[in-house]
């Protein structure tokens, strides 16, 4: 940086002429300056300290009066080296990383790196039922709490407060049936290689049932509010408009890919956590548009709600099965169980492995320290994520922490679109525009 | 970097703590799967000797692993490869690239990594494309995959592989300004001081007695 360089100055000479930053202060002292000067070209920053950019999402928008003609997004603000940290820890302490990437849907972080390792392991078909079951079951709320953060903030966005009320009401109650299944609202760590951490409550199911009954009427409050709202319809219908050739180039996938027609869904396509035994639709528009992707995500609800339906169905008839591998090498290292005063492992256990098994002190001190071994190899892992394909791509070299984990994040990804739906729009539009897309900029940014 | 600071975290070697291990990690195989492959990655082999004739040139190895198929590519014919795969065999779909910095494969350190899929025929394969550390250009596929663009950045981000042809190769997570790629293994976790306005804050590494 040279001397001579003042940021907070209010003008400057470039090689493309004199350059205004505009930081606040007083408008019409600005015009003065600027005198008659008939640039009409305008850079604005918008963002990384936005309310309408989903976190800390940077838009440099390049404007002719309000009509935008370039956009370039800047990101990495969020950026926390959870790929690079993640090579320092077990196979299991991972979780608890992957989990804080895309905040809004921990359950799909996790559950995509587990698969994975699942994978790398040889142990896909041993993983029981129950567990997987209960993963379903975590996605789908999951989706409903991410659906409901999309659909809040987005219409908030847009100026419409009152969805946003309703939503955070539901999002609120799913959050509270995580704290009681796992202890923890969000970033729960909840999915394990090898199953789940601990099993349902008891009376779980029937609380979740009660759940669903009113989430399925509670959704409709926001359904007569929006759906066909003439003022929220102008400002959605036929913008942020992407079609499916857009979005095969750019790799698109989730809500914004099914808003052209194309009813690509993962859980149908290539399913996993037995996906294929539950009935749903996968639900489609027609529009390429803002208001096609939030008539998906309100759809989408619903047929969340069928499937958690089912996974209750599936759990009562599963009681008392096991939610984690019989293979205790994998399974221990998630299994701390707590003792009375809620540290450590429990009594029981110290009591056998420090009095009657040195063979067992020796692996559980082994397997707590160090964490299982992964055969080496290379797997990718997809899961179909609130906001498209999530996938882990991990490289094993058979040690006992992940050699390498990338995230394909559908957030990431999708981001890149904002151009292509944005340039020629007006500079209203791409709040509308980025909100259909849904980037959680703690997915994008890792 | 120092390649002998490795800051807090992470024992050094084989991270067995009590010398009771004994196991031996296997190493990745190396070599060829032979036929059948099974599944539908006969189908994309054969359609693809067909559709692209330098494929025994081109291709070093095809690897079957825990079901899923990896070609190994020439790195200067990547880009070739690339668009046979999407025209010819409806590869409409790049899921991006990853990196993976392997420092004892002398001469092949850097990999990168394409999963693709092909939405016509719901099928997935994997392109992997190998460059030495001291020449660590790849041709971009950008111009067959256009969103690969953020994910090339971020892979140069990375492991600074330098994607040639790419529209714009900047950083994209990290700083402008920053020094090194963090995705290498001879780049520590920690050890980096933080700076903010004037005011260096010490690694973490080095604000401890221990290390």
């Amino acid at each position: 940086m040279t001397t001579t360089f003042d940021p907070y100055a209010s003008s400057r000479e470039t090689t493309e002429g004199t350059v205004y930053s505009v930081t606040g202060g007083d408008w019409d002292e600005l015009v003065s300056e600027i005198g008659e000067a008939k640039e009409e070209r305008i850079i604005v920053n918008m963002g990384p300290q936005h309310p309408s950019t989903h976190g800390v999402l940077r838009l440099v928008l390049e404007l002719e009066g309000e009509t935008i003609t370039e956009v370039r997004p800047g990101i990495g603000y969020l950026h926390t080296g959870i790929e690079k940290n993640m090579e320092y820890r077990s196979w299991t302490q991972g979780t608890t990383f992957a989990t804080r990437m895309d905040y809004l849907s921990p359950v799909f972080n996790e559950t995509a790196y587990c698969l994975a390792i699942e994978k790398l392991l040889g142990i896909t078909e041993d993983v029981p039922e129950r567990a997987s079951v209960i993963r379903v079951l975590m996605m789908e709320l999951n989706r409903i709490s991410s659906h409901m953060v999309a659909l809040g903030t987005g219409a908030l966005e847009l100026g419409a407060m009152g969805p946003m009320f309703f939503a955070f009401r539901e999002r609120e109650m799913v959050l509270d049936a995580f704290e009681a299944i796992t202890g923890l609202r969000m970033n729960m760590a909840y999915v394990r290689p090898g199953g789940v951490q601990q099993d349902l409550p008891a009376g779980m199911t029937t609380r979740l049932r009660e759940l669903v009954k009113t989430l399925r009427k509670n959704f409709k409050d926001n359904e007569k509010l929006l759906i066909g709202n003439t003022i929220w319809m102008k400002r959605t219908v036929g913008i942020g408009y992407l079609d499916l050739a857009g979005c095969t180039t750019l790799g698109i996938t989730g809500p914004v890919l099914r808003s052209t027609g194309l009813p690509w869904d993962l859980r149908k396509m290539s399913p996993y956590c037995g996906y294929e035994n539950y009935e749903f639709d996968v639900i489609t528009a027609d529009t390429c548009d803002v208001y096609g992707r939030f008539l998906i995500r309100m759809a989408e609800l619903e047929q969340s709600l069928r499937i958690i339906e089912q996974a209750l169905d599936k759990l009562d008839a599963l009681n008392g099965a096991p939610v984690m591998v019989a293979d205790k090498k994998i399974a221990w290292p998630a299994q701390l169980a707590l003792g009375a005063d809620g540290l450590g492992n429990s009594l029981d256990h110290i009591r056998e492995i420090m009095g009657s098994s040195m063979e067992s002190l020796i692996h559980h001190f082994k397997l707590v320290t160090e964490g299982f071994r992964v055969p080496a190899g290379q797997v990718y892992a997809a899961v179909e994520s609130p906001r498209g394909e999530l996938a882990a791509h991990v490289v094993s070299d058979g040690g006992t922490r992940p050699y390498r984990v990338h995230f394909r994040e559908p957030s990431f990804n999708n981001l890149q679109s904002t151009s292509a739906m944005s340039e020629g729009g007006m500079i209203a539009d791409i709040i509308g525009a980025v909100a259909s897309i849904d980037p959680v900029m703690g997915g994008v940014d890792r | 970097m120092s390649e002998t600071q490795q800051g807090m975290f992470g024992a050094r070697g084989t991270g067995d703590t009590s010398g009771y291990g004994g196991l031996v990690a296997t190493a990745a195989a190396t070599g060829s799967t032979e036929r059948p492959f099974g599944g539908y990655f006969d189908q994309v082999a054969d359609d693809l000797e067909r559709a692209y004739p330098d494929f025994a040139d081109a291709i070093t190895r095809v690897v079957v692993d825990r079901g899923e198929l990896t070609l190994h590519i020439k790195k200067d014919r990547l880009v070739e490869v690339a668009r046979i795969l999407r025209d010819k065999l409806l590869f409409e779909m790049c899921m991006g690239v990853s990196g993976v910095h392997y420092p004892e494969r002398t001469g092949s350190e850097l990999v990168a990594v394409y999963p693709l899929l092909s939405m016509t025929k719901n099928q997935r394969i994997r392109l992997e494309v190998a460059t030495s550390d001291s020449d660590r250009h790849i041709p971009s596929v950008v111009d067959v995959w256009g969103g690969n663009n953020w994910h090339e950045r971020e892979t140069f981000d990375m492991f600074g592989i330098i994607f040639d042809g790419h529209p714009g190769l900047t950083r994209i997570l990290m700083p402008d300004d920053w020094d090194g790629h963090p995705q290498r293994k001879d780049y520590p976790l920690g050890g980096i001081a933080v700076e903010y306005k004037g005011a260096t804050t010490p690694a973490p590494s080095e604000r401890r007695s221990y290390q």
